[in-house]
């Protein structure tokens, strides 16, 4: 279908007045300073995430609104700021009997149940730093992390834990507690864990929130570069100066909203924007715990009168794929604004927005490291479809060339392709990488923070993603390092070297693809392939386990002895293989 | 189909999409996915293997039915009779 390269965006575009409404005007009156006076805050230029999400809330007029909607698979359960208040007091509370002190780490692992959510803001209140970790990783990404946080608490359902975490307790001296949430209430009963309900029912609803700085650590997020371990993303209280103002900017968040982040909080999107941006203002959040559902996502818009919603492009085109009867079969007259973050989306996806939901989605751009919107399509802006928007208020984005030198300088060229990169000195800027300070530095050049994406900036501001800079593979909007795939799969006795890559997938952007060559006495057959496939599945996971293993006689290799993944993906895709004078044996 | 048959057929699905399945570890009353790894990529892949099969459609619509490993035998039993 022709379609113009243009969404205009007229007044009966917007039903509420919008937040942003003069971009330029806004930009230049923006201070971060002005933001920070608009928090809550605590006496002594004391600040803590906890109190602004939900302890302002509690003491005044929404008391008694829902926090959060849950739904669950067989009933609904509403928990208001006040309930969420004494809940998470009480969670501060447990952590403080069993000696966790401010500044340890204590790691998640969880669908989105209640219990996540009361634990991420009662460690807040407790100053203790949470690592959220997804469910959906197999045991040896979960010891990857416990061990490089050096966790000492880990909360889990005793499910998840019997199944991932039980077989590498041995491997984790650091943590000395395990708090285990039973199946359907049910309480627990396993050797070296504790039922986190009975520790919840004895502890005191009242807690003095633990004295901590805009500079004092709140979350842990960890994500992956092309080489080495995954790296410990630091994140600060003062980050909700950031979460607060893109709430506002980004999603356009409104006191009367009912709204629905999809993300799971395992991942830096489902923190900073499925819990703290919609405490912060106030907002009814709906939890889905169930797993991606067309039918059901379809009602949940539908029943719950959800009117602001951000989601994922995989959801979407899953949904898309789902065809539009399904979609029919709902009405969305309360849906105002659709978002969308992960990975470029489509400008067919745009599109379908419109004509199936009646509204364009409006993508925007952010990572781990910027631990909050960055670039965005807003709701009173023009969309171009395919781009990602333009900067908010506060951040200054552009896109760099590498001097000889080693410094950056901003090209100022329309439509030049470079690497992404933002001025330095937001509030929820990562500050640092847990124990690696040489790879935090090479995240900067002078004032300039380096995101390792590659984009266009066209002749209106509009920012366009070109592709990633490094290996990383980007699959469902999540990084996948391929060492980790790589080290796994070369922990099995048949497998030499194994190569891994990002094979672009039209639903979930790309799949984690593996070519691997084989030991002396082993054959390439499908027996082994399953085998492979298995053992990979076993020790990563589903998320970060390969989709697809094919067998190479050997795996291109620099002279140095790096593997070529990028030649693998060129010969993958059927591409020039480019520049190969580095290829050992020219072969 | 027999009960049996068609749950081999069911499990050797699975399997190609998640070969660490140990058959006799599944409890058929409980939700699949949290028994075994399967993203949604996984999920559907599972599903459309189970269509290329066995010849059955499964439309989207029915999808949310499609909870433990029990649902998935009891629905695929009524489609092909």
């Amino acid at each position: 279908m022709d379609r113009p390269a243009i969404i205009r965006k007229t007044a009966a575009d917007l039903r509420l007045p919008p937040n942003l409404a003069d971009y330029a005007a806004t930009r230049a009156a923006f201070s971060w300073d002005a933001v920070r006076a608009e928090l809550a805050g605590l006496p002594g230029g004391r600040l803590n995430i906890a109190h602004e999400t939900v302890e302002r809330h509690a003491v005044g007029p929404l008391r008694d609104k829902a926090a959060f909607r849950f739904l669950g698979a067989h009933d609904t359960r509403d928990i208001t700021y006040g309930e969420l208040s004494r809940l998470t007091n009480r969670f501060a509370n447990v952590l403080k009997s069993l000696g966790v002190g401010k500044g340890e780490r204590l790691f998640l692992l969880s669908g989105r149940i209640p219990e996540l959510y009361v634990t991420v803001l009662g460690s807040f209140k407790n100053g203790t730093v949470v690592s959220p970790l997804f469910s959906a990783f197999g045991p040896e990404p979960i010891a990857t992390r416990i061990k490089l946080g050096e966790g000492a608490v880990l909360v889990t359902t005793e499910l998840l834990y019997e199944r991932k975490v039980a077989k590498i307790r041995g491997e984790l001296p650091t943590l000395r507690h395990v708090l285990l949430v039973g199946e359907e209430g049910r309480a627990t009963n396993v050797p070296g864990t504790l039922d986190l309900a009975t520790l919840m029912a004895q502890a005191s609803d009242e807690f003095d929130i633990v004295p901590t700085g805009p500079e004092d650590l709140s979350l842990l997020h960890f994500t992956s570069g092309t080489t080495g371990t995954p790296k410990g993303a630091m994140h600060v209280h003062g980050a909700v100066a950031t979460h607060w103002a893109t709430g506002k900017y980004a999603l356009d968040l409104h006191a009367e909203d009912i709204y629905w982040c999809t993300a799971d909080p395992g991942w830096v999107t489902g923190t900073s924007y499925g819990i703290i941006a919609p405490l912060l203002h106030g907002v009814t959040s709906i939890v889905d715990e169930a797993d991606f559902d067309a039918e059901r996502w379809y009602r949940i818009l539908d029943e719950q009168k959800v009117s602001v919603w951000y989601t994922a492009p995989t959801a979407i085109r899953m949904l898309m794929k789902a065809g539009a009867e399904i979609a029919k079969k709902h009405s969305y007259p309360a849906l105002r604004f659709v978002a969308s973050v992960g990975e470029p989306l489509n400008p067919e996806a745009v599109w379908w927005g419109k004509e199936v939901l009646g509204l364009p989605i409006h993508d925007n751009w952010w990572q781990t490291e910027t631990g909050g919107i960055m670039i965005a399509n807003t709701p009173a802006f023009d969309i171009k479809p395919g781009s990602m928007g333009r900067p908010l208020p506060g951040i200054e984005a552009a896109i760099v060339k590498k001097e000889s030198d080693g410094k950056v300088s901003p090209v100022d060229t329309a439509d030049t392709e470079g690497e992404l990169a933002l001025k330095r000195g937001w509030p929820s800027m990562l500050r640092g990488y847990l124990h690696n300070e040489e790879r935090y530095r090479k995240c900067f050049a002078g004032e300039w923070y380096l995101t390792g994406d590659l984009a266009k900036r066209d002749a209106d501001g509009y920012f366009w993603f070109v592709g990633r800079a490094d290996d990383v593979i980007k699959s469902a909007g999540h990084l996948i390092g391929p060492f980790e795939v790589e080290s796994a799969l070369m922990e099995h006795p048949a497998v030499a070297e194994a190569g891994v890559i990002g094979k672009p997938d039209e639903m979930v952007g790309e799949v984690v693809k593996a070519f691997v060559s084989l030991k002396k006495g082993f054959e390439a057959c499908e027996a082994l392939r399953m085998e492979l496939l298995g053992h990979a599945r076993k020790k990563l996971g589903a998320a970060v386990a390969p989709k697809e293993i094919d067998f190479l006689p050997s795996l291109p290799r620099t002279r140095s002895g790096k593997i070529m993944r990028r030649l693998l993906k060129a010969r993958e895709l059927g591409l020039p293989e480019g520049d190969t004078s580095t290829l050992e044996g020219g072969a | 189909m027999e009960e049996q048959e068609l749950r081999a057929v069911v499990i050797a699905t699975l399997k190609t999409i998640a070969p660490e399945v140990e058959d006799g570890d599944l409890r058929a009353d409980r939700p699949l996915r949290n028994q075994v790894d399967l993203d949604s990529m996984d999920w559907l892949n599972f599903l459309i293997g189970l269509h290329e099969k066995l010849k059955v459609e499964i439309p989207e619509a029915d999808y949310a039915k499609l909870v433990t490993l029990g649902d998935v035998l009891d629905y695929l039993q009524k489609k092909l009779k």
